[in-house]
């Protein structure tokens, strides 16, 4: 071991490294934006009474999950401007972020929706609501509150996925690391510095989490 | 045939008229030829032994359960499958459940004020109102910022009523209101359902509570096995029950060991 630590590149590289993190923010917040919308979107077609749609999903979900997300980001990247469909690195991230979380929302907002009981739909509809305020008004927040520790770490693994879009250079942590990295040989240093970055970033989206807990599903049950 | 079929042609004041409902589920008949005219102010108290199809039969009446044959008039509005006409209905019957099924994620007076703004179009303003002033009627109005979870199971379920008057339905259908209750709260909910009544309200009423429909009731109804029995004012229904089933079915809750 005569290998001898510089943080000269780190330092200097700092501003860049600090800024990548905004990056991963913004990817990260971004696709799970996509992914929210997909699972709720995605649990409505999925038990909806016309069978195609209730196939296209499951489909969806099954093809999502058993497929590694490198390949769908290169997928989106590279293959579909071949049909013509050209998007630059940080939405094709964004879009690739939020279908892989998406499909799985789906199955973990599904198991929510699955936990309310009957009773609050009746009670719904026996009061005039037709079925999407019921869904709407009455289903979803107490199906959120009781999946939201799952989703919560579904979606801190969605934020550290981030990393894999440095694979088509899209902006954040991890490519950015990866050219200082390039240019200074310092391996150690800018990955190990970056190893506590993600640390600190998966502790924020917790922390994120906990609040939009506090804040929208602390009502008091039995 | 059933003492309910003799009962011939609808009263021109019907608010229920049901005809000849029959209801499956799969094999197992649930419902057999129910007849039934509920009058405009009419207390009906429904009871029978458990799997008798009496939930069954109120359920029906807001269409939270279909049925296979039949006719269901209420308040002159044929009962189809139209989401239409369901809403309709459902908006003039209001339900009470036996587990209250109050909305957790919301305060009491935004459970009373969810469905008069959603499905009548009401205004915040007017339906604060009316919750505020039905919620003080059942006696609860200063719990109502609380959350369901903090009420006691007497007090849940006289919100649960508040909750369907603010929708000021013409029919009230009570679905065993006391059964999931500790005795010490039955009389509370019983308490209010007595007042409702004596404002002329149209209840039916399913339900163990043989106190309650010897005061209320104007019919008592006595249903086994999906198909109604007996039907008679309270005094003779207690008094001198025809049918075989409705004596050992009066015995058994009567009494007590």
């Amino acid at each position: 071991m005569n290998y001898r630590l510089d943080f000269t590149p780190v330092i200097e590289g700092l501003p860049d490294l600090l800024l990548a993190c905004l990056g991963t923010f913004g990817l990260a917040l971004g696709g799970m934006a996509l992914a929210i919308v997909i699972g709720v979107g995605g649990v409505i077609l999925r038990d909806s009474r016309i069978a195609p749609l209730r196939w296209l999903v499951k489909g969806f979900v099954e093809l999502v999950r058993n497929t590694p997300f490198l390949v769908q980001i290169f997928f989106i990247y590279f293959a579909l401007p071949l049909a013509g469909v050209r998007l630059d690195p940080t939405p094709t991230a964004i879009l690739a972020l939020g279908i892989n979380g998406g499909a799985y929302a789906i199955e973990i907002i599904r198991g929510g929706v699955q936990s309310i009981g009957k009773g609050q739909i009746e009670a719904g509809l026996a009061l005039g609501l037709h079925r999407g305020q019921v869904f709407r008004l009455i289903v979803l927040k107490p199906a959120l509150r009781a999946i939201f520790p799952s989703l919560t770490s579904q979606f801190v693994l969605l934020t550290l996925t981030t990393s894999v879009c440095s694979a088509i250079s899209a902006y954040e942590l991890t490519s950015v690391a990866q050219r200082i990295e390039s240019e200074s040989f310092r391996s150690f240093e800018v990955f190990g510095t970056i190893t506590l970055f993600y640390l600190v970033i998966s502790w924020v989206m917790m922390r994120f989490f906990s609040a939009i807990s506090q804040r929208y599903f602390s009502y008091p049950v039995k | 045939m059933s003492d309910a079929a003799a009962t011939g042609a609808a009263p021109a004041d019907a608010m229920i008229v049901m005809s000849h409902v029959e209801k499956w589920y799969g094999d197992f008949q649930a419902l057999t030829d129910i007849n039934l005219a509920v009058r405009k102010g009419e207390k009906i108290v429904l009871c029978g032994p458990s799997g008798s199809g009496k939930s069954t039969l109120i359920r029906c009446i807001n269409r939270l359960e279909d049925y296979q044959k039949g006719e269901i008039r209420v308040g002159g509005t044929r009962l189809g499958d139209d989401a239409r006409t369901i809403d309709a209905v459902r908006r003039e019957v209001g339900m009470v459940f036996q587990h209250f099924n109050l909305f957790p994620h919301m305060s009491v007076l935004r459970n009373c004020m969810l469905a008069p703004m959603r499905s009548l179009g009401a205004s915040r303003a007017e339906a604060e109102a009316t919750a505020r002033a039905l919620l003080e009627r059942v006696r609860i109005h200063e719990q109502a910022e609380k959350y369901p979870a903090q009420l006691s199971g007497g007090q849940q379920q006289r919100v649960a009523i508040a909750r369907a008057l603010c929708m000021k339905p013409k029919v009230m259908l009570f679905d065993e209101p006391t059964s999931a209750l500790d005795p010490e709260m039955v009389k509370e909910v019983l308490d209010t359902m007595i007042g409702l009544a004596e404002e002329g309200m149209t209840m039916i009423c399913v339900t163990h509570e043989m106190g309650f429909a010897r005061q209320v009731a104007d019919r008592v109804i006595f249903m086994a096995g999906g198909a109604i029995v007996e039907e008679a004012p309270p005094q003779d229904f207690f008094s001198n029950p025809r049918h075989e089933r409705t004596r050992k079915f009066l015995g058994e809750i009567l009494h007590q060991p």
